[in-house]
């Protein structure tokens, strides 16, 4: 009682790093950023625009601040609206880069590939996608409602119906097993 | 008594807030049914046997649907903020929910207003935005698998997606990245690591390893961590001490899984089925040995 009394006078919570689910977005040129804003605000996501860290200055002095667990549905959006970035990156770490190594278990009749977070596993002899695991955004449980049960070459891909990191991870995986199972 | 916090992969699901039942392979919240395949409905599935086996109050549910766009995870979370405060819960779980530093904040504020401080477990992406805002250690367990705790052990990592390389996830690696977790601050007071082997650990390391009955297919069956968190929450807001909590949950989420005889391709609601049998054999084997 006494330590719960102690946690709730505590001072306000402050996070160590108020900025750990931003991202920033990288562009060709001043243009293409304010396009891009224009683009994402009109669909109602919280952007701005603001200088580049060193580490990211390649010509064009701003860049695009976003909700990074978004990235995979925002890059799809200014994809299709012509105005892919250059680059996704955390401003938390803006040379981190998305996961690179796969692990690869063989259970005999089926396949599992996992990356980062996420685990696809495919019946060798049909190609059929019989489990997806991990994971936490919500977006997961939706993406292997649609994918299992389907083939490698049929199902949807998360990259399309995705909209967080999980779901990209998701792809990485994919793409894999599409990789280990190509002849 | 128990409360589970987290989204359905439906986009017109309401927010609901009530008793969660089970009804064949769906779990029902005020009438409103969602089938029992991964994710919290499968945690609520697992929490709703352990519950009912021990005879225990069933599980509060506060769900949302989302599909990933963190449209309904931010109106939960708004919920949450106003209607916390006023309820008496003696165990939280946060689960599936759009990981947001600044909505965790809010919560954990609203949590802080609780007049019983409840124990709070987070998995999935509640625990990422909990190690995001560097408010792990408010948390009394964590649930990870072995990639997630190499996203725990990076200090710089703001999300699974981004660990750095050499964090290899790799099973044998698990006390070091423990430690290396708990050394930055971003550990729960004692994390549950779920895989192959599962370890139950806290500052001091690793105290215990639960690795049989071993089915290596587990790690394929998606669904299999929601339900070993369902299994530990609902033992936790039963009474049990979160360490013979967690080691008996292990055990039982294993127990079901090999009674299932599972195969990759195996779904958990083969295993969810199988937990009231499992109970009754790992607590019986607890009582002859204690």
């Amino acid at each position: 009682m006494a330590f719960w009394k102690f946690w709730r006078r505590r001072p306000p919570l402050v996070p160590q790093s108020p900025s750990m689910d931003r991202g920033f977005l990288v562009f060709e040129n001043t243009s293409e950023v304010i396009r891009a804003e224009n683009i994402l605000k009109n669909q109602g996501w919280q952007v701005s625009v603001m200088g580049p860290p060193p580490e990211l200055r390649q010509g064009c002095d701003l860049v695009i601040e976003f909700p990074l667990l978004a990235e995979l549905e925002i890059v799809r959006i200014l994809r299709e609206a012509g105005l892919p970035p250059l680059q996704a990156v955390p401003v938390s770490g803006p040379l981190l880069t998305p996961v690179g190594l796969f692990q690869i278990k063989d259970f005999g009749d089926y396949l599992m590939v996992r990356a980062a977070n996420m685990k696809v596993t495919v019946a060798k002899d049909t190609g059929t996608i019989v489990n997806i695991s991990g994971g936490g955004c919500p977006d997961v449980p939706y993406l292997a409602h649609a994918l299992v049960g389907k083939s490698l070459a049929q199902a949807p891909r998360p990259r399309d119906l995705g909209h967080t990191l999980c779901g990209y991870a998701l792809q990485l995986a994919v793409e894999e097993m599409e990789r280990q199972c190509s002849p | 008594m128990l409360a589970v916090v987290g989204t359905v992969p439906q986009a017109d699901y309401p927010l609901v807030a009530g008793r969660v039942r089970a009804a064949g392979d769906q779990v029902l919240l005020e009438g409103h049914g969602v089938p029992v395949n991964r994710g919290t409905p499968a945690l609520l599935a697992a929490a709703l046997k352990v519950s009912e086996v021990l005879g225990r109050p069933p599980v509060w549910g506060y769900l949302v649907g989302d599909i990933g766009r963190g449209d309904g995870s931010r109106r939960l979370y708004g919920y949450l903020t106003r209607h916390l405060a006023g309820a008496d819960f003696h165990t939280i779980v946060f689960h599936y929910l759009q990981p947001d530093v600044d909505w965790h904040q809010r919560v954990l504020f609203a949590v802080a207003e609780m007049a019983r401080r409840p124990i709070l477990i987070a998995d999935a992406g509640f625990m990422y935005a909990a190690k995001m805002s560097g408010q792990a250690s408010e948390y009394d367990l964590f649930t990870p698998d072995v990639g997630e705790l190499a996203f725990l052990a990076d200090e710089t990592a703001p999300h699974p997606f981004y660990t750095r390389g050499f964090m290899l996830h790799e099973e044998n690696q698990v006390p070091d990245l423990v430690a290396r977790a708990y050394a930055h601050d971003n550990a729960a007071r004692a994390l549950l690591v779920k895989g192959r082997r599962d370890y139950l650990a806290g500052p001091g390391g690793v105290v215990a390893t639960i690795e049989q009955p071993s089915h290596e297919a587990m790690e394929a069956i998606g669904g299999t961590g929601d339900t070993l968190t369902g299994i530990v929450a609902a033992l936790i807001a039963a009474g049990f001490e979160i360490t013979a909590a967690a080691v008996l949950a292990a055990r039982i989420n294993r127990v079901a899984g090999h009674l299932a005889q599972p195969s990759p391709a195996t779904q958990v609601s083969e295993i969810i089925r199988r937990i009231p049998r499992a109970m009754e054999m790992v607590l019986e084997e607890n009582h002859a040995r204690t």
